[in-house]
């Protein structure tokens, strides 16, 4: 990128020497290349400032414990070490790889059951519509109008009725329940814009609903399927406030709750370089999913939001 | 045509040679119409279940004296009463709206102008999007500790480039200030959200048609004609869902502050949601606390509300 950079600037100011046409002519030449030369300095300044955070967290994640007290901070680490990592199963008295684990089993839990129950309802209120249906979709898409953080005290108290109050399968199933109505939004449009045609030549060929939905509907529908499950791992993976509140076994604890503990000794005594190793836990694998499939992910955030 | 399709099976006396297909059709689209339901039970169930039965909950709790142990009790309004007059609940909503009001603009302005620079029809172009975007898929949680390290007194890298330019003394310490606190917390919000700003107005720009542009440049519009007289008003809709978008997240906040500020310093940062978390689940008392989250909630819908309406009246303007 930085290569490129500078051949384009080279490209707009090169030419103003060679035509030698006196110092007016330099100085228009200049002129003119001024906004492609600006236009590529703000750009990488942003990026820089972007990037920044990401790569200190990398940085300080893989310095060894001599030189991730220094002040001033070092820029990069000169004896990179695991250190900070393997410290984590044991910083603040935790084991920050089991609370790695509940995330892991949550996330895909939540991703998995939102798709799957967002498939089938999307179908269904699209495709098989049922007395009440159309009631059903509004008052499913009306919950998006209410933050879920006001109605967490009786949900707190509808889980400890049901015995899933501290529990991991509560928590999967509340984020589930909050996933839904933007998965069943992409799935319920997904099915609709599917000709009926379609299944309709299916079922004469002696498919039933669900052999059809599975061998016909299932691959057409694919791309909302991928932006169901994507939408739902990234909110379920870095949710917090239920997190926070549902769960109080330290033992059960996800990955961001678990970190409050981290820094959570008297002060002086935090351990910052295995906090960043678990921040770097929590951050490298929506990275890595983000760049692997981006195009999904962007256009689910748009089509969700631009409704 | 249709009326002879319709004799035929209207007087159709004999044989049931036709009668059976069609009944056959009935029970299937009343087969078709349960196979539905079926369908769509897990997710009514889990609507229901954790949903709309808290959502009345809420209402309900509200209305009495709901300690976490022991026996709760009806007191009619008195909680919300309590609530008009509470000086911590006060501050913290006051707090909010100011967190909001700063914000808000912020993030809207730098996204507005990272979505037109990055609206060029180049490679490098889509690159700086991915980059710029790439925060968003963060968690705010995450992106909380990490700028609890950057920003921490002496060892945190960013306080290192804030003291080296003299920005902050050399023995300083950012999160023991309201301001200096505040202002952490709106550097790390926006780095993790305003390339989601960037990405819906610049899909919002480039739905604004090439030949109005260019008509309006042939009648000799300059640049800031072009902006305020075509680009604003066609980008209504986007603009209004990106107000909506960050005050409704701003509202709300509450893992920033829980993480970077704890609130502090002397609770100068606790937000609505924050005073709602401490009342509920630090005290202990939920109705009042299910009574401020009945609060949120109205002042919440009373500001889309609000916002929809200004930016879809004055389209018509």
């Amino acid at each position: 990128m930085a290569e490129t950079t500078l051949s384009r600037a080279d490209a707009g100011t090169t030419p103003a020497p060679a035509t030698r046409k006196g110092s007016t002519g330099v100085l228009r030449e200049v002129r003119s290349s001024m906004p492609a030369l600006a236009w590529w300095v703000i750009c990488l300044c942003l990026a820089v400032a972007f990037l920044y955070p990401i790569w200190v967290m990398l940085s300080m994640a893989l310095k060894d414990p001599a030189e991730q007290g220094q002040i001033p901070p070092s820029f990069f680490p000169h004896s990179p070490s695991l250190a900070n990592f393997t410290h984590l199963a044991s910083v603040q008295g935790l084991n920050v790889f089991g609370n790695l684990a509940n995330s892991v089993v949550v996330t895909l839990a939540a991703t998995v059951g939102t798709v799957l129950v967002a498939t089938l309802a999307g179908y269904a209120l699209a495709r098989a519509k049922f007395w009440g249906s159309n009631l059903v979709f509004f008052v499913i898409l009306a919950t998006f109008m209410i933050p879920f953080q006001a109605i967490i005290t009786p949900l707190f108290m509808v889980l400890k009725t049901l015995h899933l109050s501290n529990s991991l399968v509560g928590l999967t199933i509340v984020y589930i329940t909050f996933n839904l109505p933007f998965g069943l939004f992409i799935m319920r449009n997904s099915f609709a814009a599917v000709p009926s045609t379609l299944e309709e030549a299916a079922q004469v060929d002696g498919c039933g609903i669900f052999s059809a939905l599975r061998n016909i509907l299932l691959p057409i529908v694919a791309p909302g399927l991928v932006t169901t499950a994507l939408l739902t791992f990234f909110a379920s993976w870095n949710e917090f406030f239920a997190a926070l509140i549902l769960i109080t076994d330290q033992t059960k604890f996800t990955l961001p709750v678990t970190l409050t503990l981290v820094t959570s000794g008297d002060f002086g005594t935090v351990d910052w370089g295995a906090l960043q190793a678990g921040v770097a836990l929590t951050i490298v694998p929506c990275i890595v999913i983000y760049l692997l499939l981006q195009r999904y992910y962007v256009s689910g955030m748009l089509n969700g939001a631009l409704k | 045509m249709t009326s002879i399709a319709n004799g035929l099976t209207v007087t159709e006396p004999t044989p049931a040679a036709d009668a059976q297909p069609r009944r056959r059709g009935m029970r299937s689209s009343r087969k078709r119409q349960l196979t539905g339901l079926a369908m769509a039970a897990p997710a009514i169930l889990l609507i229901v279940t954790f949903f709309l039965v808290p959502l009345v909950m809420t209402f309900w709790i509200s209305l009495h004296n709901w300690p976490l142990l022991g026996r709760h009790r009806f007191i009619g309004l008195d909680n919300y009463q309590r609530a008009l007059v509470d000086p911590g609940f006060r501050t913290a909503l006051k707090f909010t709206v100011v967190y909001t009001l700063v914000i808000t603009p912020i993030l809207f302005v730098l996204g507005l102008g990272m979505a037109f620079l990055v609206r060029r029809k180049v490679r490098s172009a889509g690159i700086f999007q991915s980059i710029y975007f790439m925060p968003v898929c963060i968690g705010l949680a995450a992106g909380s500790f990490l700028w609890l390290y950057l920003g921490q007194s002496q060892i945190g890298p960013l306080f290192d480039l804030l003291r080296r330019a003299g920005l902050v003394e050399p023995e300083g310490n950012l999160f023991a200030g309201k301001w200096t606190g505040l202002l952490l917390v709106i550097a790390m919000v926006t780095w993790k959200v305003v390339g989601l700003q960037m990405l819906l107005l610049l899909s919002g720009l480039q739905s604004i048609p090439d030949d109005v542009v260019e008509a309006a440049r042939i009648d000799g519009a300059g640049r800031w004609q072009l902006f305020s007289h075509i680009t604003v008003p066609l980008l209504r809709p986007t603009l209004a869902l990106v107000l909506v978008f960050s005050v409704a997240g701003s509202l709300l906040a509450f893992d920033q502050f829980f993480i970077m500020t704890r609130g502090g310093p002397s609770n100068s940062t606790i937000t609505a949601v924050y005073a709602i978390y401490r009342t509920s689940f630090i005290s202990f008392k939920l109705g009042y606390g299910a009574a401020l989250s009945v609060f949120l909630m109205v002042i919440l819908a009373a500001v889309s509300a609000v916002q929809m309406l200004l930016l879809r009246n004055t389209d018509h303007g």
